[in-house]
């Protein structure tokens, strides 16, 4: 018993700090010198705090802060709207009588099984067909953000997890509400929403995440480099700055900044979100 | 089945509900329809056409770029790296994750530090993810080689040697996704009632024999979930291929389906969407079949109940 104990403890560490290192290699490296980040034997421990390399990394041919603002942009329009279609969906499927309504979800559920990357060209080629003020929209600035979060104003796994969630709310609650004369809207902006809060920031938070990390639509669209999104721009720093680790792993902490803390401060919402498939 | 509906509503005008109710939808529809479903029937044409110069549709050429594809020893050699990559990462994802949530189920002191650890790869992103492993795996400053050096290992070319490549590629993919796994399957067991643990430890079952035929016997339709969605998911995988090996990889051994898609729509001056769009096809209609697989298992329970 006492050995498995021990053994239990040791392979657990063992793995937590497999898992962890990468995490700790990104922030430590990125404040160690040019010198000491490529020393051999490796040096793990930084020597103090080397600035250098933050400065390097938004001053390098990579506009990062540029790339920055134009990912919380578009991370933001995504996030937002994916929340209001998905409650005004969600609330006509649970709190209104439609004609065709189980069809319809399944129309829902069915666009979730579609992998992007089976779309993605005709999207390529829709998008770049389409034009603003006489420009194509991925010629302009404007057009490049609009081109990066048109396809994901609306999704349905938004939709299901609302759905789920409403679909719990007490019959009595929304009776009484009705008999006070409360009509839809008022029901949903007093009451349900409210009282929903934990759902809307697991799908919230849940949408920013995702729409945070995208790569391939992010690659496609974005034809300068002060157009990317941050994304794009970490992996072009990997390869304009491969000589230099720690400029690079500079750029990858700041970019991560947002994420890191959602999934620190914001973990059992999105512990949520994310099994909602897996826990029937 | 909801049966909700709200009552008519006495003294008002009356709302055409029906109508309100798939305007609340509109947003939703236009979205799905532009994006989604049009592009669907789109890929199927596109995937029965040719390509000019600058690799936009023009003539019809029906199933040519399907007998083309089945034909080529290269289409074998893309399904053959994606086939691997699908083991090489879903295999050791889900098995480490089940290692590692059976022995947190161990009553360990500290297990809030432990599921905040396994939790962090979530914060990464694709491209965040595969930058690091990129800086690690560096032939001559990184990290990998600079600690096997410390134990006389020769250089690794993690990223370079053919036989390799695909496997740097796939530990990153597992580190990525290790955190989710272990996410599900500590839910898994938070489900599982106590009783049944109570029972067991009465029986004389403890650690291994109850992990063994407890445990893992009732997490089967979480392990089950798992396994098709990191399937999925890996057939899916992108950005960390394009990152880690630009080029497909040496030798093209880290090409799977979905690079070769992008490789095939955007190389330059090959650009091909058409033959691009045939794989895209091929990719939709095996990823349908995965989620079939899991649709029908899942209806039928893994595990008695």
């Amino acid at each position: 018993m006492r050995t498995g104990r021990v053994v239990t403890y040791v392979v657990l560490i063992g793995a937590a700090l497999l898992v962890i290192f990468p995490v700790y290699y990104v922030i430590a490296g990125s404040v160690m010198s040019p010198g000491q980040i490529s020393s051999y034997p490796p040096d793990l421990v930084p020597h103090g705090l080397f600035t250098g390399n933050y400065k390097g990394a938004t001053s390098s041919g990579t506009p990062i802060g540029q790339q920055y603002l134009n990912s919380i942009l578009q991370t933001s329009i995504i996030t937002l709207s994916q929340l209001i279609t998905s409650v005004l969906a969600a609330y006509a499927f649970v709190f209104m009588k439609m004609w065709g309504r189980t069809v319809l979800f399944g129309l829902f559920l069915a666009t979730l099984m579609v992998p992007w990357e089976s779309i993605v060209l005709p999207n390529y080629l829709t998008i770049t067909s389409w034009e603003l003020n006489g420009h194509g929209l991925t010629k302009t600035y404007a057009g490049t953000m609009i081109a990066l979060v048109l396809p994901f104003l609306a999704n349905a796994f938004g939709v299901f997890l609302l759905r789920q969630s409403f679909l719990q709310f007490p019959v009595e609650l929304r009776d009484a509400a009705t008999i006070d004369g409360a009509g839809h809207w008022r029901f949903l902006s007093r009451i349900l929403l409210p009282l929903n809060k934990p759902a809307l920031t697991a799908v919230g938070l849940y949408v920013f995440l995702s729409a945070w990390n995208q790569f391939f639509w992010p690659l496609l669209i974005g034809d300068t480099a002060s157009r990317r999104t941050l994304q794009i721009g970490i992996s072009q720093l990997n390869d304009a700055e491969a000589a230099d680790p720690g400029l690079i792993l500079a750029g990858v902490t700041l970019s991560i900044l947002p994420t890191l803390a959602i999934v620190i401060f914001g973990q059992r919402f999105i512990v949520r979100g994310l099994t909602a498939g897996a826990i029937r | 089945m909801t049966t909700n509906s709200v009552p008519a509503r006495a003294g008002r005008r009356p709302t055409p509900v029906s109508l309100v109710s798939w305007l609340m939808l509109v947003p939703c529809l236009v979205v799905f329809a532009l994006f989604i479903i049009w592009p669907l029937g789109k890929s199927v044409s596109l995937s029965l056409h040719g390509s000019d110069l600058f690799g936009r549709p023009d003539a019809y050429v029906g199933l040519q770029h399907y007998k083309d594809m089945l034909g080529s020893a290269e289409f074998r050699h893309i399904l053959w790296v994606t086939f691997a990559f699908v083991l090489l990462t879903v295999i050791p994802g889900v098995l480490g994750a089940l290692v590692v949530v059976l022995l947190l189920e161990q009553h360990i002191k500290g297990i809030r530090i432990f599921r905040t650890a396994f939790a962090l790869p979530f914060a990464f992103s694709v491209a965040s993810a595969s930058v690091i492993f990129a800086t690690i795996y560096n032939p001559a400053i990184g990290l990998a080689n600079g600690l096997l050096g410390r134990f006389g290992v020769d250089r690794i070319g993690w990223l370079t040697d053919p036989s390799w490549a695909l496997i740097s590629v796939a530990i990153t993919t597992v580190w990525m996704s290790i955190g989710y796994n272990v996410l599900v399957l500590s839910a898994g067991i938070g489900a599982i009632p106590a009783e049944i643990n109570e029972a067991a430890t009465l029986d004389g079952a403890g650690g291994f024999s109850a992990s063994r035929y407890i445990t893992i016997p009732l997490l089967g339709p979480q392990l089950f979930f798992l396994i098709v969605i990191s399937t999925i998911q890996s057939l899916q995988g992108f950005g960390q291929i394009k990152i880690l090996t630009p080029e497909g990889g040496p030798e093209q051994s880290t090409k799977t389906l979905v690079y070769s898609i992008y490789h095939t729509a955007f190389a330059n001056n090959a650009s091909d969407f058409g033959a691009a769009s045939a794989q895209a096809i091929v990719l939709l209609v095996i990823l349908l079949a995965c989620t079939a697989i899991q649709f029908g298992v899942l209806e039928r329970r893994v595990h008695y109940k």
